[in-house]
């Protein structure tokens, strides 16, 4: 279990912002993630929480290698997927799925079911032989809880749940071993989220698959995630278990977001108190100097503006926070039963 | 709140001031069916409901359950065709607004009801002014002049904490973070003074963070006005923190309606049941979450009986043959289900 499967050593991806028609000229970098690293092990879900904004998608790309990063490395196995290019990286990208937001956008209406959910064959024959990927397709449908006899249906003949599931049998083609889900239930109602989310978990356990969660419903990720990383404005400020990012924030960012949380029950309506952060997230072109948060931050000292604070273990902490000010805080409604 | 949906009854056709009921808003059995090349859509089947001067009621609902479509046509900006109000009575003060002339109900509209949407940047004009577009009412509506518009304006966009509103006035919708368009609608709704506010999901598209804010907002500027408020959203945590009561609706009905803290910790229909079971809660480490099997039903075919039979776990025969009335089942609540006293009464 300790063994990293996917490791990220400070990634960084800006994008440049550019001005002119014939002469482009370079007038600043939106820096939507700025050094960012952590380590997924096998059969683990890390959760990537964190606002609108925040990096969270473009992480979600730039590991997929969709995006190449400015700086830093993605190792796989030992092997920096930034760095590959041709059959070697087609070859690993075998390894690492997409599971994508929209399941309205994210399907070719004009593809069948089966087509969809084969495609991944073509580009990788050697998985499954030409005449068994029918079978193959009518398998990955019953694993996600699909009726296999609806092979030969249009993506529009399906609810937003089973398109969902369809994306996931997509993703579940090649038989991966990390998914990259980027918002995978926010776009669900509620009564379809839950099934969405039971039929990852089921996945996970019975495939031994290693998640990424990407959202931004902190109780969703909460639900899923063994580990969590939360970020904001490109950087990873909190990262621990989820125990101790849950029941233990030090970083007053990941206090912040917790309380505004809206619990469904309307007996702590009065047993909790939100910490109200002020105004809205800076612009990712020229982030606040020293810690990032400072802006909002009700903590704020002149050390703040100056030093970039670190994500490390801090004297009150038992994990990683990029806080020079790190303290435990009661503040999460914890649930006396 | 002490007599429920069902004792109301309707006066047809009175329409005047004859017989005051009290209630500031009341849905009273509205039918709406859509009618689409592919067949007609029944949206809303009987919906009833009523708010008072300062209270919230929350309309809670899965997409397609009807709860925008009911407060567009409480609104009147229903689009006809493809929606058709087929039955049904919408009283404001005790006078059917559907009965009233255009004239009419545009008084009421921004006067008496007004209306937030969700997404902000689509309901705002992008080519005039925030300021502009919000001024624009004083001006129509109460015939003030230009300059004493502006400063009208302004002190609404001071009213919904958006700082500077002075330099701001002249800012383009497209100059504001998604939190502070949400303001500016907000300010632009309440700017008549309105006795009624529907705001359906305000801040789904919102962060946390800056839901957790535009909810305070609302909250405050609610209890400065006694205004009455219809809170539609899908949220079971928005709604636990600032409802008085709820209605959840499935498939164009109300089929549980109960005050708050009842309808938490004691649903009276199986899908309120569901709803609660399905969500994940930030303060605790669930196993697997219990789900609603199955999907909601397609309104041009609507299932006979119970509309929720297919998908509900207690179902017995009698759930397919008969639709169940919402009737009361106990002081100030009211379900739609056969078996709600044995919902309720269980332990």
């Amino acid at each position: 279990m300790s063994e990293n499967i996917l490791e990220v050593n400070d990634l960084v991806k800006h994008y440049p912002v550019t001005q002119g028609v014939v002469f482009k000229k370079t007038v600043g970098q939106v820096k939507a993630v700025d050094g960012v690293s952590f380590g997924l092990r096998a059969g683990e879900t890390l959760g990537v929480v964190g606002e609108s904004g925040c990096g969270k998608s473009t992480l979600a790309r730039v590991l997929m290698n969709l995006e190449k990063p400015t700086a830093g490395s993605v190792v796989y196995k030992g092997q920096d997927i930034s760095k590959l290019s041709g059959g070697a990286l087609r070859r690993l990208r075998r390894q690492i799925q997409l599971v994508m937001q929209d399941p309205y956008t994210s399907l070719n209406p004009r593809m069948t079911v089966g087509d969809l959910i084969g495609e991944p064959f073509e580009i990788h024959p050697e998985v499954a032989p030409r005449g068994s990927r029918r079978a193959k397709v009518r398998e990955l449908l019953d694993l996600v809880g699909l009726n296999p006899e609806h092979i030969n249906r249009y993506p529009h003949q399906f609810s937003g749940g089973q398109r969902q599931r369809i994306g996931i049998a997509r993703a579940l083609a090649l038989r991966p071993e990390v998914i990259v889900c980027d918002e995978p239930v926010s776009a669900l109602d509620v009564s379809i989220q839950a099934q969405v989310m039971n039929l990852l978990e089921k996945l996970q356990s019975e495939l031994g698959l290693s998640y990424i969660f990407i959202a931004h419903d902190l109780s969703v990720v909460r639900h899923l995630s063994d580990r969590v990383a939360v970020m904001y404005l490109g950087k990873i400020v909190e990262i621990g278990t989820e125990d101790e990012i849950y029941e233990r924030p030090t970083h007053p960012y990941t206090q912040a977001l917790l309380s505004a949380v809206p619990v469904p029950d309307p007996t702590q309506r009065n047993n909790k108190t939100i910490i109200r952060l002020t105004g809205d997230v800076p612009s990712p072109i020229s982030p606040p100097s020293g810690c990032r948060f400072r802006t909002r931050c009700w903590k704020a000292q002149e050390v703040c503006a100056e030093q970039v604070p670190l994500l490390e273990i801090r004297r009150d902490s038992d994990h990683p926070s990029a806080c020079h000010f790190a303290e435990r805080r009661e503040i999460v409604a914890t649930h006396e039963a | 709140m002490s007599d429920i949906l069902v004792s109301e009854q309707s006066a047809p056709g009175s329409g005047g001031s004859g017989r005051p009921s009290g209630r500031l808003l009341e849905v009273d059995d509205l039918r709406v069916e859509f009618r689409t090349r592919d067949g007609v859509a029944k949206v809303i089947n009987g919906v009833t409901y009523h708010v008072d001067a300062g209270e919230t009621l929350a309309v809670l609902g899965e997409s397609g359950s009807g709860k925008s479509v009911t407060a567009q046509t409480i609104m009147g900006i229903l689009d006809t065709p493809p929606g058709f109000v087929t039955g049904g009575q919408v009283r404001f003060h005790g006078k059917d607004m559907l009965r009233m002339s255009a004239e009419e109900r545009r008084r009421i509209r921004g006067e008496g009801i007004a209306m937030i949407f969700q997404d902000a940047l689509s309901a705002l004009n992008p080519v005039f002014t925030v300021g502009f577009q919000i001024a624009e009412q004083f001006r129509v509506r109460r015939g003030l002049g230009r300059a004493e518009a502006k400063k009208r304006a302004i002190e609404m966009l001071d009213q919904v904490k958006i700082p500077n509103a002075k330099g701001r006035y002249n800012n383009y919708p497209h100059q504001f973070s998604g939190g502070m368009r949400q303001r500016a609608m907000i300010a632009m709704s309440l700017a008549l003074d309105p006795e009624v506010l529907i705001a359906d999901e305000p801040t789904t598209a919102l962060d946390v963070t800056v839901q957790a804010q535009i909810m305070d907002l609302l909250a405050e500027l609610q209890r400065e006005r006694q205004m009455g408020m219809i809170l539609i959203t899908h949220d079971l945590g928005v709604v636990a923190d600032v409802a008085d009561r709820i209605a959840v609706m499935y498939a164009g009905r109300i089929v549980e309606e109960a005050d708050v803290y009842d309808l938490y910790a004691k649903p009276a229909h199986p899908y309120t049941l569901g709803l609660i079971d399905s969500i994940p809660r930030l303060d605790e480490k669930g196993q697997q979450l219990r789900t609603i099997k199955g999907l909601p039903p397609n309104l041009m075919n609507i299932p006979p009986g119970c509309p929720f039979n297919p998908r509900c776990p207690m179902a017995q025969p009698v759930c397919r043959e008969k639709v169940p009335p919402l009737l009361q089942v106990g002081p100030a609540r009211a379900s739609a289900c056969h078996f709600a006293e044995e919902l309720v009464n269980r332990v």
